[in-house]
């Protein structure tokens, strides 16, 4: 052993005389695929330019699930990268996960970063947050949902395009109105179908998704979205369905297509497609608050996010000059330069409010009207219990079952209420299965 | 004829079957008893804490009628893919087992499709029968036919049985052809002497004699349908709309790999493993037989 530092030793000192520093290297692992991967790059290369002491490596590791598995994988190997992007649903499994993650708030107290949880959106800040507002990963790539319509086609059904509608009764006259005249194929279509129809619809009207503050409070939590009003909601979507005005087409960003191609004219989806539709949508498009019903609520609440965050992953043998330098590149992307520019090239929401005033000041939202909806309608109202997102477990298997039996009411084989009925037991079987496994 | 080649000592032939053992030690053995292991107990997604729960997992398994209801599933597009993909493949072999000009070209365009991956084929298929911009799905939907199998649960599983089932019919093509080639000519002409037509003589000469052929590819076709058709229907429906479309090799790879349900997923794909050596040893049963015999 001895021999061999011996030997090694002019090497090494070689080897430092060549680089004054060496560097200390971090892997960040992330789930961005096309332009939005490029962005990614242009943040690690920013990082790595802006200082000679970290360098870091983005890989793309798959779509969110795959990246998730492939870091638990990893995790489970004693081989984590340092950094993970993690979709929002995630966030349970993350919080549970122990030992293997690094808590932002730990971080910040073992490195000395110093991260002020008020810089951030609440809606944002919240969905990644203890109760006692800790924050356990670093908000990245946040999203939330809005209404996208078709003007060329609101035209030609005789509706005003400067006006969109903001009543779940106004979008369903609008539709009818869009499916009479024959103004477009598919008169209104979701993407994300839970997310957006029970999500974000529970948010909206302040009502509880799930007990315990929607997962908040704690693992024992129960899902609730069975209500009277989530079924009048569902009810409504399978009437729609039925007399033609709403075009179920699948799950996730399966209807996407759509309301680019401008087939469809009234469509709810991500914020995050305006890059899309910027550059392909060849019609004149509109972005627009979601809808709420004035029956439930006077007053919709905020919305809440999707997208995903970064962990921090710990591993065996990780040294504490490492997580130093995760801590740096967290300070970095924090800033708000980097926080706009990240927002303006890829449609997502700036995450911090200096991000979003720099935006504002360099005039973005003056350039791109409506462009500015989906952080206004993050940050309005205050956050309540029904409003700062969910934090429950196996949220993408919850979110499988919905559409299950959605699918399964669409077809006619089930009513509204049953449907949500039989999704909330599937569901709380699910959470009771979460809980288990992770008090074991 | 029995030829033997007798080994002195044991170094020798230990040393020459190593390879595979290991091979099979490695990949067969190691996972096999981690997953027999896993399905004993629950476990957090990250593996940082477990408990051994004995049979619950099979327990909550076989109580769970969802979990029935994709067996019985399973079952039922095990046998209707390899009664689909037999039947074509065998019409086709006996056609191309003629004398026919071209017979070659034939039989060659008809092996094609085995060399296309699962996704692929998944992906040529959505070409043809997707609603919006598939040349079938579209010109059904013109013609009044209401094809939206996004949202139609029969059209669904009756897309990722035709998706599956064309893929494996080129494989029982070989082995039909093959096997029809096998048949001695006597035997064809004496039934020809003996006045039988066509499709008695099919009947009654050349299907009997096929038998063993048969016998085979269902097995093949029956685990065949039950795993290798997983890319299939993943890339066509991903086992949707509701569940209409989730065979239980879809349901091990979402309670694994998607919902992270250690525990679960090793069980149901323990169950499968049993199925599996109970089919491969009723093969072995009569196959035997029939080689002794």
């Amino acid at each position: 052993m001895k021999r061999r530092t011996l030997l090694a030793a002019p090497f090494a000192v070689a080897a430092t005389r060549a680089r004054a520093v060496e560097k200390t290297r971090i892997v960040w692992w992330h789930a961005m695929t096309a332009a939005l991967a490029e962005e990614i790059g242009r943040i690690a290369g920013g990082f790595n330019a802006s200082q000679d002491q970290v360098e870091i490596q983005a890989i793309y590791k798959g779509g969110y699930a795959d990246t998730l598995t492939a870091t638990i994988a990893a995790s489970r190997a004693g081989q984590a990268p340092h950094l993970v992007q993690v979709f929002e649903v995630g966030t349970g499994t993350m919080l549970a996960a122990g030992k293997a993650v690094k808590p932002i708030w730990e971080l910040a107290k073992e490195t000395g970063l110093a991260i002020d949880p008020k810089a951030y959106i609440p809606a944002v800040r919240g969905y990644y947050s203890l109760i006692d507002g800790r924050m356990a990963s670093m908000p990245f790539n946040s999203s939330t949902a809005v209404m996208w319509y078709n003007k060329d086609a609101f035209r030609k059904a005789g509706l005003d395009p400067d006006k969109a509608p903001a009543t779940w009764q106004e979008v369903r006259k609008a539709a009818e109105t869009i499916k009479t005249k024959d103004a477009a194929p598919v008169a209104m279509t979701t993407s994300w179908p839970t997310w957006i129809q029970l999500e974000q619809y529970s948010a909206l009207h302040n009502l509880p998704f799930a007990t315990k503050s929607d997962g908040f409070d704690g693992l024992d939590a129960e899902l609730v979205f069975n209500t009277k009003q989530h079924v009048k909601h569902i009810e409504r979507l399978l009437e729609m369905s039925k007399d033609g005005s709403f075009k179920y087409a699948g799950r996730d960003t399966a209807p996407d297509p759509l309301i680019v191609s401008g087939e469809a004219a009234i469509s709810f989806g991500s914020s995050s497609s305006r890059g899309n539709l910027v550059k392909s949508a060849k019609f004149d498009w509109g972005e627009a608050y979601l809808p709420f019903d004035p029956e439930i609520t006077k007053k919709p609440e905020n919305s809440i996010i999707g997208g995903a965050s970064l962990w921090i992953m710990t591993a065996p043998d990780r040294n504490p000059g490492e997580y130093k330098a995760v801590a740096e590149f967290l300070k970095y992307i924090g800033k708000p330069e980097v926080d706009s520019t990240w927002s303006q090239n890829t449609g997502y929401v700036p995450v911090t409010f200096a991000g979003y005033e720099l935006s504002k000041q360099q005039g973005y939202y003056t350039k791109n009207v409506g462009a500015d909806i989906p952080v206004e309608q993050l940050a309005r109202g205050s956050l309540t219990p029904n409003t700062k997102g969910l934090r429950l477990g196996r949220l993408p298997e919850i979110r499988n079952i919905i559409q299950e039996e959605l699918e399964k009411a669409l077809q006619g084989g089930q009513t509204a209420q049953q449907a949500m009925d039989v999704a909330v037991t599937r569901g709380n079987k699910v959470l009771r299965e979460f809980a288990k496994a992770v008090r074991a | 004829m029995d030829r033997r080649t007798v080994f002195n000592g044991r170094l020798l032939p230990v040393v020459l079957l190593l390879p595979q053992l290991l091979l099979t030690l490695f990949f067969f053995y190691w996972p096999a008893a981690e997953a027999v292991w896993s399905s004993l107990t629950t476990q957090d997604a990250f593996g940082q804490d477990w408990v051994f729960v004995g049979l619950d997992n099979f327990q909550d398994l076989f109580d769970d009628p969802l979990y029935l209801d994709s067996a019985v599933r399973t079952v039922f597009f095990c046998l209707s893919v390899s009664v689909l993909a037999m039947c074509i493949a065998l019409a086709l072999a006996v056609f191309a087992d003629r004398q026919i000009a071209g017979r070659g070209v034939y039989r060659t365009l008809l092996i094609w499709p085995y060399a296309i991956a699962p996704a692929m084929s998944a992906v040529l298929f959505l070409f043809v029968l997707n609603p919006r911009v598939g040349l079938l799905g579209r010109w059904l939907n013109r013609h009044g036919v209401a094809w939206d199998y996004t949202l139609n649960g029969s059209q669904a599983m009756l897309m990722v049985m035709s998706a599956s089932a064309w893929k494996q019919v080129s494989y029982n093509f070989i082995f039909f052809l093959a096997g029809l080639q096998s048949i001695p000519r006597a035997v064809i002409e004496a039934a020809r002497m003996d006045g039988a037509k066509g499709w008695r003589r099919f009947r009654t000469i050349t299907f009997p004699l096929l038998s063993p052929t048969t016998f085979f590819l269902l097995v093949v076709n029956v685990v065949y349908a039950a795993f290798d058709t997983f890319g299939t229907i993943y890339a066509l429906t991903q086992g949707g709309p509701g569940k209409d479309t989730e065979t239980l090799v879809i349901k091990v790879f979402r309670d694994g790999v998607i919902n992270q349900d250690i525990g679960s997923s090793s069980a149901q794909s323990v169950v499968l493993m049993l199925g599996v050596i109970l089919i491969t040893a009723i093969q072995f049963r009569f196959m035997g037989k029939r080689t002794l015999s």
